[in-house]
């Protein structure tokens, strides 16, 4: 049971990641509230997940080629944005319980 | 069919990624991002990785961004300040973001044009995916199950209240 429409091109996928990986590239650049731009870089690492999918697809029925290789990869990408996200967040509350603020212009505490 | 599928959640992706990074209000970014994200969960079954896609909605909507939104009304931070950089630095990072867009997307096209297989119950199905992860993949898998126990404890000491400072030394 072959699907019995023609597929979309793997190469317009990857136009579309490279362009919301743009997008989350200037909003980590450019906002200075510390949620916002965390928010920005779980776009950035969803674009490449886009990407590794696309990629494996290509694979996907071709004899002797392992396309789950790809997958996979998106697969242990999810588990680290989700410990990521779990200390980033933490680190956010214990900066705000410090400064009362997340705005990274006002934490340069570190900056020489 | 498939190209209008595609179609229609591309443009949704890229307009709610758009939301994300340049809504004031972080709630709504949160919101858009889970938009963006169950678009992108869309492409990864036409692309036959249906149980990513189910993987994508289940952890990152229903768990991260949830997360996300929980810190954000626990802080109750508001529309951040007006800008203190200038308005020169915003545009030097949006030519190059649009220059970097503009690059890929021209490589990617040059280097398309692979005829792809179609997509059959037995190319899509879990169970290969299931027997590598478990073999081939099995160290990794442990890995991340070791890095995911550390963050959880990471988290729980950074977010903890501190202890009261002792005769007069502040922590």
């Amino acid at each position: 049971m072959s699907l019995p429409f023609e597929t979309v091109p793997v190469h317009w996928y990857l136009v579309l990641a490279a362009v919301l990986f743009a997008i989350g590239t200037v909003g980590a650049l450019t906002r200075r509230n510390g949620i916002t731009i965390f928010l920005s870089i779980e776009l950035m690492l969803s674009s490449v997940n886009l990407t590794l999918v696309a990629y494996s697809r290509q694979f996907l029925g071709v004899a002797g080629a392992d396309a789950l290789t790809g997958q996979l990869t998106v697969f242990f990408v999810l588990a680290v944005a989700a410990a990521e996200a779990a200390v980033g967040l933490a680190l956010f509350i214990a900066l705000f319980r410090n400064r009362r603020t997340i705005d990274i212009d006002r934490i340069n505490l570190m900056r020489w | 069919m498939e190209l209008l599928v595609f179609g229609v959640f591309a443009l949704l992706a890229v307009l709610s990624a758009i939301v994300v990074v340049s809504h004031g209000n972080p709630v709504y970014s949160v919101m858009s991002l889970v938009l963006t994200l169950v678009s992108l969960a869309v492409l990864f079954v036409l692309l036959g990785a249906p149980f990513l896609a189910a993987l994508l909605v289940l952890v990152y909507t229903g768990a991260i961004l949830v997360l996300f939104l929980f810190v954000l009304m626990l802080l109750n931070v508001g529309r951040e300040s007006a800008g203190a950089e200038s308005r020169v630095m915003k545009g030097v990072v949006g030519v190059g973001a649009v220059a970097f867009a503009a690059i890929v997307a021209s490589l990617s096209v040059s280097l398309g044009g692979v005829d792809l297989a179609p997509l059959t119950p037995e190319l899509v199905a879990v169970k290969p995916l299931a027997r590598a992860l478990f073999s081939t993949y099995l160290l990794p898998f442990e890995i991340v199950g070791v890095l995911l126990l550390a963050a959880v404890i990471a988290a729980t000491v950074l977010a903890r209240r501190p202890e009261r400072p002792t005769e007069g030394s502040r922590s």
